[in-house]
């Protein structure tokens, strides 16, 4: 996983609250059996309307989406984050985040910034009146800018450490890759391996 | 300082496969001795090693078969449904391609995962097991500590062979006295998850104990644990014991020789000491339990088969009102009907709770001399290859053929229905499987579980039916 430490992109302002995980990308995506290329099912219901954001420019571009409250609700499928990062968003901002789909993000490399709502509405109308504003995430100094506009962001420490340091899940075990080595080689020798098929 | 109490067989088997403490809010690192891995969640985790260039860490830990999608029917034929399809040929790749050992589609060895761990010898006491596949706790029954994971956690244990977690809360279900004739393992499992509900169990392992259960087979004491996942517990386990022992020894994976003698003397350290304390207890009377049906659409809405469809009206509980309501209505059930009046169109036996060989032959012993009714189909799903094979030796093949069942090649089949073994809309099925959720074994397809001894007499009757009943 890439360490994150400051991000610039275009923001993209996604006016709805509660947006669960099957309008992140719905179910008939999730037969598929590659770990990418979800960047198709990103908002697929949404995106058949020609009004919706993603589909205008400059916002086709948007790395950095700014939502609702209570984003990411519903199922705990993990491809609503591949599919926010396929398509190229690195960050969202909201008010309120799902639990579940918070731990994912910081499993998957996403960042998921908590703002307040009142600084969520400023964003909206900025990115609003001035279409292709960039926005500046810095993970480092838990803070988001857009041209004169500064807001502090919450995320847990270890979450932020991790994306700092770019550490999914099984690099941070593999920290302790020695401790595993010493817990295998104390086991016992009748524990079976799938291998050795013995004459039966 | 608190006063040091004995352990629990869970956390006996915890701490021995106990990596690293985690400190603070960080989880343990728990080891993981075996690794079961099938075509349906293995898919993306295989890509994710790939897409960061890593291995599997022990693919001598490791072991895959094909069986969610299966046909059970011409099986040397490609498979017709392009995605389950995908998925095969997918794990077939990956398995090659990361040195995993396969059991493919007519394979001797092929089967349903949690069936053919055991018969392999590869389940054996004290160890920690897991598959994404929430009936991973069927290998409970050799005190292992047996559990279904998500795709993220196979990606985990693939590269890793280890998983961070912390520890479950410990519940003991007792279950004491002496099973009636006719009265089965799944009887006992149903009625417990009845009692404790389907939520019951959530954060938990249950450790199933007491004479009831000491007297049960090894193929029953998986019937039971395997559907500790339907109580919501994480894990369900037994003591090992003489019959556990002998029910391992000689199989292809056992240990041999010396090391027989050792290992033998390690699981028989793996009991709960006298002195631990359980964060729960339930206990059940054997002696009073009955053949039991569900008559809802989650494993929890059951009862004994003598009983009548219950009354929503009759339930305190607003929630549960509510709940039965909405099952009767998506069941197309009366109040009041007794149970032995429904009438079914399908009895499937099979699946990883009912489809071993002990299953097999409790149903024949039932249809030998009889004839599935007029309106019945009957469809028999051994849970592996050498089930099947097994049962062929037997003669149980002619006796469910003669009485007008089909008989079909190895795999999850009619418990899921990913494969064509599916109900119609509106059809109704007594079934030996371990979930009765809406659309679980077809859209709009209508699920009683059942013991196979009841989904053999159902099969005979046409309505739901214990032995007895026949005579
Ligand atoms: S038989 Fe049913 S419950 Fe068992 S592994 Fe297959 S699909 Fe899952």
């Amino acid at each position: 996983m890439e360490p994150f430490t400051k991000h610039t992109g275009v923001g993209v302002p996604l006016r709805r609250s509660n947006v669960d995980t099957d309008q992140i990308i719905p179910a008939v995506y999730l037969k598929r059996v590659t770990r990418t290329g979800f960047e198709d099912g990103l908002f697929a219901a949404w995106r058949g309307d020609e009004q919706f954001i993603l589909n205008q420019e400059p916002f086709r571009q948007g790395s950095v989406l700014v939502a609702g409250p209570d984003f990411g609700t519903g199922s705990s499928r993990e491809h609503a984050v591949w599919a926010l990062k396929d398509y190229g968003f690195r960050v969202v901002i909201s008010s309120r985040f799902a639990d579940i789909f918070r731990g994912n993000s910081g499993k998957g490399g996403l960042v998921a910034a908590q703002c307040e709502q009142s600084d969520v509405e400023q964003l909206w109308k900025l990115l609003e009146n001035e279409p292709g504003t960039e926005v500046t995430v810095d993970l480092e100094a838990k803070t988001v800018r857009a041209k004169d506009f500064t807001a502090p962001f919450q995320i847990d420490d270890y979450t932020r450490w991790r994306l700092l340091e770019g550490l999914d899940d099984i690099a941070l075990t593999l920290r302790h890759a020695d401790e595993i080595a010493a817990f295998e080689a104390q086991r016992p020798s009748w524990k079976p391996l799938t291998t050795a098929q013995a004459a039966s | 300082m608190a006063e040091k109490r004995g352990r629990t067989l869970a956390e006996k088997v915890w701490d021995a496969h106990t990596v690293r403490r985690g400190e603070g809010a960080e989880p343990d690192l728990l080891y993981i001795d075996l690794h079961l891995v099938h075509e349906v969640t293995s898919p993306q985790a295989f890509d994710g090693l790939r897409l960061a260039g890593r291995q599997v860490r022990r693919p001598d830990l490791t072991i895959a078969t094909e069986d969610h999608n299966v046909p059970t029917v011409d099986i040397e034929l490609p498979i017709a449904d392009p995605v389950s399809r995908t998925q095969v040929d997918t794990l077939r790749r990956n398995c090659k391609e990361f040195g995993v050992r396969l059991h493919p589609m007519g394979d001797a060895e092929q089967g349903i995962v949690h069936v053919i761990g055991p018969q392999l010898g590869l389940t054996q006491p004290g160890m920690t097991v897991v598959c994404g596949d929430s009936h991973t706790s069927t290998h409970g029954a050799f005190g292992a500590m047996a559990f279904g994971i998500g795709t993220s956690e196979v990606e985990h244990v693939l590269a890793t062979q280890t998983l961070p977690l912390r520890p479950f809360k410990t519940m003991a279900v007792n279950v004491e006295g002496d099973l009636r004739p006719g009265v089965t393992a799944k009887d006992i499992i149903l009625a417990v998850i009845a009692k404790i509900g389907t939520g019951g169990g959530q954060g938990y392992v249950l450790e199933y104990r007491g004479s009831a259960i000491e007297s049960l087979s090894m193929e029953a004491r998986m019937t039971i644990c395997n559907m500790s996942i339907e109580a919501g517990a994480r894990a369900g386990m037994i003591a090992p014991d003489e019959t556990t022992f002998a029910y391992l020894k000689g199989r292809p994976h056992a240990p041999k020789g010396a090391d027989w003698d050792a290992a033998v003397a390690d699981w028989r350290e793996l009991r709960t000491d006298d002195d631990a304390v359980f964060d729960a207890e339930v206990h059940l009377n054997a002696n009073e339990l009955t053949p039991f049906v569900t008559w809802g659409t989650n494993p929890g809405q059951g009862l004994p088969l003598g009983e009548s469809v219950p009354d929503p009206a009759a339930i305190a509980d607003e929630t549960e009102r509510f709940a039965a309501e909405k099952a009767l209505s998506y069941m197309d059930l009366q109040p009041g009907t007794p149970l032995r009046e429904i009438a079914v169109d399908t009895v499937f036996l099979g699946s990883c709770t009912n489809g071993r060989i002990e299953d097999l032959r409790a149903a024949a012993g039932v249809l030998r001399g009889r004839k599935v009714a007029d309106n019945v189909r009957m469809l028999v799903v051994p849970g592996s290859m050498r089930v099947r094979k097994a049962a062929e030796e037997e003669g149980l093949d002619e006796v469910f053929t003669a009485a007008g069942a089909e008989w079909r090649q190895a795999g999850c089949s009619m418990c899921l229905g990913m494969n064509p073994d599916q109900l119609k809309p509106g059809e109704r099925s007594a079934s030996t499987s371990n979930r009765n959720f809406e659309g679980r074994q077809g859209k709009g397809g209508r699920t009683h579980l059942v013991s196979p001894l009841v989904a053999a007499a159902t099969a005979v009757r046409g309505t739901l039916s214990s032995p007895e009943d026949l005579n």
